[in-house]
């Protein structure tokens, strides 16, 4: 992007659909789409593309949405709810627009269809902490359970929030992440999809860790949200 | 037949006491409903008008998607209830219409492209119908995708100018509609001044389709300014609560 940009927009300003967020030196007149920064490019405009709250860096402009759907990319953590199974791999619905396919390569070695049953293994209403292998929006997308801390959830309890949540419960550099896990003492593990996964030592924690979750994800968009979370878990805990 | 009433009156007025460039009272609210992605309630005077908006999300049945855009589906409909006859629920040859017309403005808007293979699907309710019935509906669908976090390249604000006893006026409703020699709507994408729906029913000079468009713009623009404050006020509602 051109380096004399005009701002007109405040740092953390709600703005909508149409609205104008800078001016550049440059004209570009086909509408130019940027999916990271969820602006569009038109003649020396930088436009907002979805309701959300204006982000500056650097004299440059982004927006990050307050609404919408999950939508995948290659390298994402998510965790995903078997909802099929198939002869050679299972089916999971990772809250995308796509279906997820997991093969059973990644699962079980030496895999043959004829000897093995799949839901000997992994069955329908498993959820699966996978990594996005494989997406190019022409086929369903692939996942793998090949890392560390990929693969099957056995303990704990997982909630869905908002998509467009996650940014804020995982915080500048994981600052709202650490906050509720050191206090808490519990294991949380946010998706980019949106699932939350939380392992708690007792039952009473692990109320508190989703009830700070929820709050976070009903105020996402105020300033100074990591001080309220800090006064409602002390409160919590005490 | 029945007699037609007076539609500019004495004073200049019209039969309800707008003045001709005057829109009806307008009401807007967004995310009114729990299980859609994005949702809007319109009210343009008597018209009262429900849209909800899912997706983008996987196409059903599965041949009708698309490999380079999302398919968007609107349904435009009118309740049986939204009239003084009962309408029949069946969608009518003039429901098939506007659902039309309301999604290649809406399609003029929307990043398709960036979802592939998916469906975007659009159902606007007629639950009160009063005259700009479609201009109402474009507006709630509008507000139901911004809602529904849908990245769009502007809103659009409908509205409808209409020619009554000779006179332009602004945001006709059903006496006006009926009695009146002319009904222009149009869909307004006011941030990159653009027309993304135009018809025209009855008969306008040239002269008078400029001053229409340029009065229809400018109620456009008072309709669009009214949905930006909505959606800011959708959240600076959280805040302050």
């Amino acid at each position: 992007m051109s380096s004399n940009l005009k701002i007109l927009v405040a740092d953390r300003q709600i703005v909508r659909p149409g609205d104008i967020l800078a001016i550049m030196e440059q004209k570009i007149m086909k509408p130019m789409y940027n999916p990271e920064k969820h602006v569009y490019i038109y003649e020396d405009k930088i436009v907002s593309a979805v309701l959300g709250l204006a982000s500056i860096t650097d004299n440059d402009v982004s927006v990050i949405p307050l609404e919408g759907r999950y939508f995948p990319k290659v390298g994402d953590t998510v965790i995903g709810l078997v909802v099929g199974v198939g002869i050679t791999n299972w089916i999971l619905d990772i809250r995308a627009p796509y279906k997820a396919v997991l093969n059973a390569g990644e699962v079980i070695e030496n895999f043959s269809p004829i000897t093995t049953n799949l839901r000997d293994y992994i069955d329908v209403g498993d959820y699966i902490v996978a990594k996005i292998a494989v997406f190019d929006r022409t086929r369903d997308l692939l996942l793998t359970v090949k890392g560390k801390g990929l693969g099957k959830i056995t303990e704990g309890i997982v909630i869905e929030i908002e998509p467009s949540r996650v940014p804020r419960v995982i915080g500048k550099k994981g600052s709202m992440l650490n906050l509720l896990t050191s206090k808490t003492g519990c294991n949380i593990l946010v998706a980019q999809n949106g699932v939350v996964w939380i392992r708690c030592k007792d039952e009473k924690s692990s109320e508190i860790a989703v009830k700070a979750i929820r709050l976070i994800e009903s105020r996402a968009h105020m300033r100074g949200l990591t001080e309220q979370v800090r006064m409602f878990l002390d409160k919590e805990l005490a | 037949m029945i007699e037609k009433p007076v539609l500019i009156r004495d004073d200049g007025l019209r039969h309800d006491g707008r003045k001709p460039e005057d829109l009806r009272p307008i009401k807007m609210q967004v995310g009114i409903l729990k299980n859609a992605d994005g949702s809007a309630y319109v009210e343009y005077g008597k018209t009262k008008v429900v849209a909800a908006v899912y997706g983008p999300r996987e196409v059903h049945p599965r041949h009708l998607a698309l490999p380079d855009r999302a398919l968007i589906r609107c349904r435009y409909h009118m309740a049986p209830f939204s009239t003084s006859d009962r309408k029949s629920p069946a969608p009518s040859r003039r429901e098939i219409e506007l659902s039309k017309v309301i999604r290649e403005a809406l399609e003029a808007v929307i990043f398709s492209e960036l979802y592939p293979r998916t469906s975007i699907d659009i159902f606007i309710e007629v639950l009160q119908a009063d005259g700009g019935t479609r201009t109402t509906g474009l507006t709630a669908a509008s507000l139901a995708l911004a809602d529904a976090g849908i990245p769009m390249r502007d809103l659009i604000a409908g509205v409808a100018v209409g020619k009554v006893d000779g006179v332009l006026v602004l945001d006709i409703d059903e006496v006006e509609d009926e009695y009146g020699e002319a009904d222009m709507p149009i869909g307004y994408a006011a941030s990159i001044d653009e027309i993304m729906l135009l018809q025209l029913n009855g008969v306008l000079t040239p002269e008078e389709f400029r001053r229409a468009i340029e009065l229809a713009k400018e109620g456009a623009r008072r309709i669009y300014d009214q949905m930006k404050k909505t959606l800011h006020d959708k959240y600076l509602r959280i805040i302050e609560k």
